[in-house]
């Protein structure tokens, strides 16, 4: 079961129509190191997941990056509030606009749409949280490449914040994998009486 | 226009709070003996409880299925959604 809370995570304010940014901007959100790809990927492999710590981590990160999915979301919403078809077309968004109008859809920065085929479930805790630890950092690589690329402060802002949760996601992955190694090691020990 | 600037601050409060709570969180998944961290949690959880009642006294729930009350007429449905308060068109 989840909660949906009707606030953002973080604040978002867009004040000025931005296509271009816009078009970048949407691989978070339906890219392969985007944050639907990032939920997903951490809700579904909780299941296999050996320890109640590490389901733990993958449950309250895989939600934390459903809020962020939303941030993302309201981000491209915004900065293609009020564009013009005359600065779609010139943001080179007008083949998105043909198929989405201004509506969110799954697709990385060229267009191409989500797929599962962006994450795996291995059933192997050490492969998928190895799995994770690089997610998290081609996440953080690319909030680095938008930031560079973006030309609007308060957009900027938004995409430190998202880059800093990467940061902090990498960290307890991490300590995920150091303990559940621990774990599976002390399963081959056995005792006698 | 007073009541927008007082209903943005109580959120940004909520949006601190509630992130506070969600980062010790994520620690304490790691860290569940640290005591001090656990306290922390806790204090930042009554905090954030206490700030959602007010925020939604005032202007109506913010969680729904059960999480919070509402007042007649059924205030869930009522506008501006997260997305539509940071661009200028809505709201």
């Amino acid at each position: 079961m989840w909660v949906y809370e009707k606030k953002l995570q973080y604040p978002v304010r867009v004040t000025r129509p931005n296509p271009g940014l816009a078009k970048n901007i949407i691989t978070q959100y339906g890219g392969p190191d985007g944050e639907l790809a990032a939920s997903l990927r951490y809700l579904t492999q909780r299941y296999t997941m050996p320890t109640g710590q590490a389901i733990a981590v993958l449950n309250d990160i895989g939600t934390e990056e459903l809020a962020h999915m939303e941030i993302v979301a309201a981000l491209v919403y915004g900065l293609l509030q009020g564009a013009s078809i005359e600065m779609i077309k010139k943001a080179g968004m007008d083949g998105y606009y043909a198929d989405h109008d201004k509506a969110l859809y799954f697709v990385n920065a060229v267009g191409a749409p989500w797929t599962a085929t962006y994450i795996q479930s291995k059933g192997d805790p050490i492969a998928d949280l190895h799995e994770n630890l690089a997610a998290e950092e081609k996440a953080r690589a690319t909030y680095e490449y938008l930031i560079q690329l973006s030309d609007d402060p308060e957009v900027t802002d938004v995409l430190r914040f998202l880059r800093q949760r990467e940061i902090v996601h990498f960290q307890r992955f991490g300590e995920t994998l150091d303990l559940v190694q621990e774990h599976l090691n002390h399963r081959h020990y056995f005792y006698a009486p | 226009m007073r009541e927008d600037r007082e209903r943005m601050e109580m959120l940004k409060e909520l949006q601190e709070l509630s992130f506070v709570a969600l980062e010790f969180n994520l620690y304490l998944d790691t860290h569940p003996c640290d005591r001090r961290a656990l306290a922390e949690y806790n204090c930042f959880t009554q905090a954030y409880q206490a700030a959602k009642m007010r925020y939604e006294r005032m202007y109506g729930p913010i969680t729904n299925f059960g999480y919070a009350p509402s007042q007649y007429p059924w205030q869930w449905i009522e506008t501006p959604w997260p997305w539509q308060i940071g661009s200028e068109e809505d709201c």
